[in-house]
C-alpha cells in the first residue's frame, strides 16, 4: 500500500443479535493490527477522535473489549457539503486464547491510535530447551 | 486461530443476521455508503466559511502538508509502520500504511492567510474563511 490510491470506508460494527443500541449513535469497528512478539502481544487500533479519557479497555475471562466514545464536532450554522464518513463510537471484541499477565497490561492513546501491550505470562514465555546429546556408552 | 472476533463469530450463526450484514456491507446504510479515496473528508459550508474535517489517526501532525490553490485544497501525508522484529507474528493487519494525497474541491476560493488548522486525536480540523472578494454582497435597495 504505497503511493497507490487507497479506498476506504468505515466499517459498521456488527451488532449481536438481540442487542439494541440505546443511543442513536453509530458504532464502528476500528481497524486493528495485532502483533505477537516474543514476550507480549500488541494491539493497535485506529480510533480517530478518541483520547485517553474516552476509551475503555477491559479484559475479562479471556475477552478483550475495546470501546471508544467519540463526540461529533459539528461546526455551528454550517451545512454539510461533502460527507464521506460518519462519526460515532468504536467497539471491538476479541477472544484471547493465551495466558496474559493481567497486572502488566499497558494501554496508551496517541494521535487517535490506541495501543495495548499484553505481556505474556511468565510461565508461557517461550523457553528454549537445550537438547543434550546422550553420551554413548562404551 | 488464536484470535477471533466475537462480534462476528461469537454468537451462534444466524443466517438472517448474516444476510443483513452482507446487505449492509454491499449497499451500506445511508451514511458514507460509497467507497471514497483516503482520507475520507467531511466538508461543512456557510456563506463566509468552510470547515474540512478528516480522520488520519497515527499521522504525525508535522508530516501533514496542506496546500490551497484557488478552490482546491490538497492534503498530503504519510504513516510509517512500526518497526518490528523478524519473529513477530501478525494475527491481524488491517491498518493502512503509506502515503496519501487527496484533492478536495471547495465551493469558493479561500483567504489563504487566514486558514486555521488543528489536529487532535487523529482528526484534522481546518477552518477556511471565504476569500473577501468572493463574499456575497448584500445590495440594499433604496427607495426613490
Amino acid at each position: 500500500m504505497t503511493g497507490e490510491t487507497k479506498e476506504i470506508k468505515k466499517k459498521d460494527a456488527d451488532t449481536q443479535k438481540g442487542i439494541e443500541h440505546t443511543r442513536a449513535k453509530r458504532l464502528y469497528t476500528p481497524d486493528v493490527d495485532i502483533v505477537e512478539r516474543k514476550d507480549d502481544i500488541v494491539v493497535m487500533a485506529d480510533m480517530p477522535g478518541v483520547d485517553k479519557n474516552s476509551v475503555d479497555v477491559t479484559l475479562e475471562n479471556n475477552v478483550l473489549t475495546i470501546y471508544g466514545k467519540v463526540e461529533a464536532e459539528i461546526p455551528e450554522k454550517h451545512k454539510l457539503y461533502i460527507s464521506e464518513y460518519g462519526v460515532g463510537d468504536y467497539q471491538r471484541v476479541f477472544n484471547i486464547n493465551e495466558e496474559i499477565d493481567r497486572d502488566k497490561i499497558e494501554a496508551t492513546v496517541k494521535n487517535g491510535v490506541l495501543k495495548i501491550i499484553l505481556p505474556k505470562s511468565e510461565a508461557l514465555k517461550t523457553k528454549k530447551i537445550e537438547v543434550k546429546a546422550e553420551m554413548a556408552r562404551a | 486461530m488464536l484470535w477471533s472476533d466475537l462480534e462476528r463469530f461469537g454468537s451462534f450463526w444466524d443466517p438472517w443476521q448474516e444476510f443483513e450484514r452482507m446487505r449492509r456491507s454491499l449497499f451500506g446504510d445511508g451514511w458514507a455508503s460509497t467507497v471514497v479515496e483516503f482520507p475520507a473528508v467531511n466538508v461543512w459550508v456557510r456563506d463566509d466559511n468552510a470547515v474540512v474535517t478528516t480522520e488520519i489517526p497515527g499521522v504525525e501532525p508535522k508530516s501533514v502538508d496542506i496546500s490551497i490553490t484557488g478552490k482546491s485544497l490538497t492534503l498530503r501525508g504519510s504513516r510509517e509502520p512500526e518497526e518490528g522484529q523478524e519473529e513477530d507474528i501478525y494475527h491481524r493487519r488491517e491498518r493502512w500504511y503509506g502515503q496519501f494525497s487527496k484533492i478536495i474541491d471547495l465551493p469558493f476560493s479561500v483567504e489563504v492567510n487566514k486558514v486555521e488548522a488543528r489536529f487532535k486525536n487523529g482528526v484534522l480540523y481546518l477552518e477556511l474563511p471565504r476569500a473577501e472578494a468572493e463574499k456575497p454582497k448584500k445590495i440594499s435597495v433604496k427607495s426613490e
